[in-house]
């Protein structure tokens, strides 16, 4: 119990450390960045749930995170909900589309149940380009708040929020990991029949991590009308999301939350890094690279070589 | 009261338009070990995954007789009819091979009954195969094709069965460990009262534990023998497996 409560404070001291350190930068687009890194570190963990614990690979990451970003929309425009509420709202929904979703296709095994994700970001993106209350096809303006009772800056609470949100999928999918639900998707990555054979309820926890997956990727997106104060289906529904985190969780290794969070922070810092210094064009060139390098070189990503090296030394 | 313990009546079951099993009608008595003899291509498996929900049955029934209360299995989920109490030790064995020993046994145990009794049944796999007691913590992807056995029928006995299907225990084993597998589930069978059906290639083994057994051949059950001398008498099985 004890080992758990230290994991969870060091998620807490990490995430106020990091509050601290770039309130000393004290400058927006440091907030900016660090926003775009938590927010790719979230979605990595949340895809990792479904794709590294059950082995099933969602190539509809954009569908559930635009679901959140235009319940905001929806939300704000119909009752001027708080962000807060929204984000909660956001998770609810999402979560009861993956629920619908993996309800409909995760008796698809395999490649088809990835088709079948993949076909959701374009069913959703046609429907809200016609739908006109929510911005059609030309996008919908939010406006931001000027500042934020808790922190002045609402960069500032944007760049919290998301921190938050990311400590909690941590947490949230290190407890999976440890949970009897985690064993039980191993079993089903492993071999699913077998799983069926063994006893294991394998369609409702699919759906269990199917749910969870999703509401943290509609969280995700939650906040997005707020970041970019302006949002289009294109922009919001763009499978850049999509491949982005798929890259950043195989870079960084699927056995464990680990992993995702060490790719996304590297990926997306190095991205970051690359649209101000070279283009903003150069983004997916730089993941599509180190993509194949890695595939090539360390298919079991960062922790697979960790690991590797780790089990030599034992052995000597 | 003897009375019977699973009951197949006139099932018929196969893959896509492919009809593997015709009309089979099987019953395994309370307390026995039934063995289902018949060569590679003629059902065996097939209706293992059929009792068991793993292959849908286009007709007929399965029906299971389990603390006194007569359940119709037919058209169940798999975890349902797990659930109940019917447990399969699949061919092939199909471990988890990157979970370690006791996260394999432990994923056996996912009965509601079974989940109370965690450590106990742990203590009764590590006591019947103490091997297994001795590599806890290994992968099982890195052991021998009798140790990984062991583990499956460990991992089935995690749920503390009233049936036990076996489909072929003793395929990729040394003849040794082929002889200790079927013992073992001799032993197993007496000490927990278990009912056992069990598909076996392997006719010389299984007839040493098994009460009767039925020979499957084309998908229908062509004999039944009640005692190993009329089924080492019986033309089938000599041309089958004798080679007489």
């Amino acid at each position: 119990m004890s080992r758990l409560l230290r994991f969870h404070l060091g998620l807490a001291a990490t995430g106020i450390v990091l509050i601290f350190a770039l309130r000393l930068i004290g400058n927006d687009y440091a907030w900016y960045t660090g926003y775009v890194i938590l927010q790719y570190v979230l979605l990595s963990v949340a895809w990792n749930v479904l794709a590294g614990y059950a082995g099933y690979v969602n190539f509809g990451t954009a569908a559930f995170f635009a679901t959140g970003a235009y319940t905001t929309i929806l939300l704000t425009k119909s009752l001027n909900l708080d962000l807060v509420l929204c984000v909660l709202a956001a998770g609810l929904i999402s979560g009861g589309l993956g629920l619908a979703v993996g309800w409909l296709t995760l008796r698809l095994r395999g490649v088809y149940f990835s088709i079948a994700t993949l076909s959701l970001a374009v069913v959703l993106q046609t429907l809200v380009v016609n739908w006109s209350y929510a911005g059609g096809s030309s996008g919908a303006y939010t406006m931001r708040p000027q500042g934020n009772n808790l922190f002045g800056n609402y960069s500032e609470f944007l760049f919290v929020l998301m921190l938050v949100l990311a400590l909690g999928a941590i947490a949230a999918a290190a407890w999976i990991e440890r949970s009897r639900l985690g064993m039980g998707l191993a079993a089903i990555r492993d071999d699913e029949r077998a799983a069926a054979a063994a006893g294991v309820p394998t369609l409702r926890l699919k759906l269990i991590a199917t749910a969870i997956s999703g509401a943290m990727m509609g969280m995700a997106g939650a906040p997005l009308p707020y970041y970019a104060s302006y949002l289009n289906p294109e922009a919001a529904f763009s499978l850049t999301y999509t491949i982005n985190t798929m890259a950043m969780t195989l870079i960084g290794g699927t056995q464990s939350w680990v992993g995702p969070v060490i790719g996304a922070v590297l990926l997306s810092a190095l991205q970051q890094g690359a649209t101000v210094t070279i283009s903003s064009a150069g983004n997916l060139l730089i993941v599509g690279g180190v993509l194949i390098l890695f595939v090539m070189l360390a298919p079991k990503g960062i922790l697979g070589l960790v690991q590797a090296s780790r089990g030599k030394g034992g052995a000597a | 009261m003897a009375y019977d313990a699973l009951v197949v009546r006139d099932l018929d079951a196969g893959y896509g338009a492919v009809r593997v099993l015709h009309g089979v009608s099987l019953r395994v008595p309370e307390g026995q070990i039934v063995a289902l003899l018949g060569t590679n291509g003629n059902g065996k498996s097939t209706l293992m995954k059929a009792i068991l929900g793993l292959v849908k049955p286009t007709r007929g029934t399965v029906r299971a007789r389990l603390d006194g209360r007569e359940v119709d299995l037919t058209g169940r989920a798999t975890e349902e009819i797990v659930d109940l109490g019917v447990v399969l030790v699949p061919e092939g064995r199909r471990l988890f091979r990157d979970l370690t020993v006791e996260e394999n046994l432990v994923l056996g145990a996912w009965r509601a009954c079974a989940r109370r009794e965690i450590s106990g049944n742990l203590r009764l796999c590590f006591e019947t195969f103490p091997r297994l007691g001795e590599r806890r913590r290994q992968r099982v992807g890195s052991m021998s094709g009798g140790e990984q056995q062991m583990v499956a029928i460990g991992r089935a006995l995690m749920s503390m069965p009233r049936i036990l299907l076996v489909d072929e225990p003793s395929v990729g084993l040394a003849p040794i460990m082929v002889k200790q597998t079927i013992e073992t589930i001799g032993a197993l069978k007496a000490k927990l009262g278990l009912t056992v059906l069990m598909a076996e290639q392997n006719f010389t083994q299984a007839i040493r534990i098994a009460d009767r057994g039925s020979v499957l051949v084309h998908g229908s059950i062509a004999f039944e023998g009640e005692t190993a001398e009329s089924l080492g008498d019986n033309h089938l099985v000599r041309q089958f497996y004798l080679g007489t």
